[in-house]
């Protein structure tokens, strides 16, 4: 790890004063990421600015008849906060799908949205690797590439490649439940709607997110939707537990008398940030469950994925685990 | 050919580090002062500077439990954390769960089930167990599969482990 100074702010105002007056520094929240890179040499901050004694760890209800995550509640205290359980089911199995109960007590939910890809040769500095030097290449591109992305990938400019994923479990229910993100920064205060949060990695495969430099998350709003009766959260990986998605879908709906009156499909493990269709998904309105083939609106979520040799199953997989996480959602399986 | 720098020209050329600062910590009860540099992970401090040798460096990286301490009770992996992070907690080790009159059950149970082959894991395994049956999620002999998957058993004394914790939690074992 390198060297670096270290400043814990109590209150936002000089929080946010510490990374505008220091180039080079950076937050640090349960630091299971960041500390994780920095012994990788990955990253390198100069200046860590611990945010842990910021008041932002409460979870309450907003005006707007949602619930307010702060970003600095654990991953754990989240997923089993009883608001969460009972009125956002989705959100907490996210959450109990990822990692280990070790690091959820650590990870908070704006470090989360912060996670950076598990793409090997992104840690690996010897290796070229767009998003951690930009313009030196990509390794993945033609290398060991089983857990990258099929969608959304840039892939034609060497200097700009990148077909790294976003590893988040949590993220992926927050991009189905249309979460809204706050934030605070030298420019003030405003909001970031969840798709327009992370970002695919286009011509600068360098930024993963849409937050400006020196912008702090304060909290994570969830609607009043929270689709507690009929969700589910499907994680695929090589181990049972403790290990990152190869591909996982969130679902949300709403269903009427049969007929399905909304529907929320979030796919992860397949691109740079969670993958939403809003206009696959308005095709499931309307229709019967008993009825409805859910093949279709798999194959139309997984339209223009593209393989990369090692990770061309996932194009399969994804579609098949689209249509049991549908049925399991509707209630046409048991969700285990 | 060699070349002898002075110690001048020496000073001169390392990089100038930021200083080592004061840092509080209370583990397992004791308070202890310590001067470390900022990027000092609680692990590292642990057993380099308090000589608590009993939690133990896998990987290093959160990936496989043998560094976990409880952290106000809280379960933890003491690789992912900075020593001047934790100056406001209470942390237990190992060596602080026994008690006065005797080990802590989990170790009693530990040690009557044969937990362990090589042992390395086992001081994460046992503060990991006491971590679950803190957060009181477990329900199944599944559930503590799955609450304990943050640690890996390079033995695979998995069964065994299972056993002595879901003993301590009162779960009956599966017919
Ligand atoms: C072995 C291992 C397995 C894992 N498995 C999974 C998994 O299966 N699924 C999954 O989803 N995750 C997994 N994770 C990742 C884990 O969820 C993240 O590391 C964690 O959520 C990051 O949160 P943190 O608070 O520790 O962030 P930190 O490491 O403290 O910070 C991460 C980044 O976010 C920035 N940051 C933090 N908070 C803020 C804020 N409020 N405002 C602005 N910037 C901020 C920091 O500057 C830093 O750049 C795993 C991690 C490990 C080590
Ligand atoms: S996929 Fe992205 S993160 Fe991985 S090597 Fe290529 S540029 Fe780097
Ligand atoms: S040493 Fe900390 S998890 Fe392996
Ligand atoms: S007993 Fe050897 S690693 Fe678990």
């Amino acid at each position: 790890m390198n060297s670096f100074s270290y400043a814990r702010p109590s209150d936002i105002g000089t929080a946010v004063d510490e990374l505008a007056t220091h180039e080079g520094a950076k937050f640090i929240a349960g630091g299971t990421n960041l500390l994780d890179l920095m012994k990788e040499n990955v990253e390198h901050p100069n200046r860590l600015v611990d945010i842990n004694r910021l008041a932002l760890s409460t979870i309450e209800d907003t005006e707007e008849g949602g619930l307010r995550l702060g970003a600095l509640a654990t991953n754990a205290d989240t997923a089993y906060h009883s608001a969460v359980q009972s009125r956002y089911p989705l959100l907490s199995q996210a959450i109990l799908a990822g990692a280990s109960a070790q690091l959820r007590n650590m990870a908070t939910n704006g470090g989360n949205l912060f996670q950076r890809t598990r793409c090997y040769y992104f840690y690996d500095t010897q290796t070229p690797c767009n998003k951690r030097e930009p313009g030196s290449g990509c390794g993945a591109l033609n290398g060991f590439n089983r857990i990258h992305a099929i969608l959304g990938t840039s892939d034609q400019n060497p200097e700009t490649a990148c077909i790294a994923t976003h590893p988040s479990d949590m993220c992926v229910a927050l991009a189905a439940l249309d979460a809204v993100v706050r934030v605070t920064g030298p420019m003030g205060e405003r909001t970031i709607r969840f798709a327009d949060f992370h970002r695919l990695p286009g011509h600068e495969p360098w930024l993963d997110t849409t937050i400006q430099p020196g912008e702090l998350v304060t909290a994570i709003d969830l609607p009043a939707k929270g689709f507690p009766e009929y969700f589910t959260y499907i994680k695929l990986r090589d181990r049972q537990s403790y290990a990152f998605a190869l591909v996982s879908v969130a679902v949300g709906l709403e269903i009427d008398n049969n007929r399905i009156t909304d529907a929320r499909i979030a796919l992860g493990g397949v691109a740079h940030k969670p993958w939403r269709k809003p206009e696959v998904e308005a095709r499931l309105v309307g229709q019967s469950i008993s009825e409805t083939d859910f093949a279709p609106i798999a194959e139309a979520l997984l339209e223009g994925a593209k393989g990369y040799g090692h990770n061309t199953f996932k194009i399969e997989l994804a579609k098949r685990a689209i249509v049991r996480a549908l049925q399991r959602a509707a209630k046409l399986e048991p969700q285990v | 050919m060699q070349t002898t720098l002075s110690p001048e020209t020496r000073a001169d050329l390392a990089p100038s580090l930021p200083q080592k600062q004061a840092i509080k910590l209370t583990i397992n009860g004791t308070v202890h002062h310590l001067e470390l540099a900022p990027w000092t992970t609680l692990l590292d401090a642990l057993r380099e500077y308090l000589h608590l040798t009993g939690t133990k460096k896998g990987c290093d990286h959160g990936q496989c439990g043998a560094c976990t301490v409880l952290v106000d009770g809280k379960r933890i992996n003491s690789c992912l954390t900075l020593a001047v992070m934790k100056e406001d907690s209470d942390i237990t080790t190992i060596e602080g769960l026994a008690a006065e009159n005797g080990l802590h059950p989990l170790q009693t149970a530990f040690v009557e089930h044969d937990a362990y082959q090589c042992g390395y894991c086992t001081p994460g395994q046992i503060c990991s167990a006491v971590g679950l049956m803190n957060e009181g999620q477990a329900k199944t002999i599944d559930d503590i599969r799955e609450l304990m998957s943050g640690n890996l058993c390079r033995c695979g004394a998995y069964p065994h482990i299972v056993d002595a914790i879901r003993e301590v939690m009162h779960i009956e074992p599966k017919s």
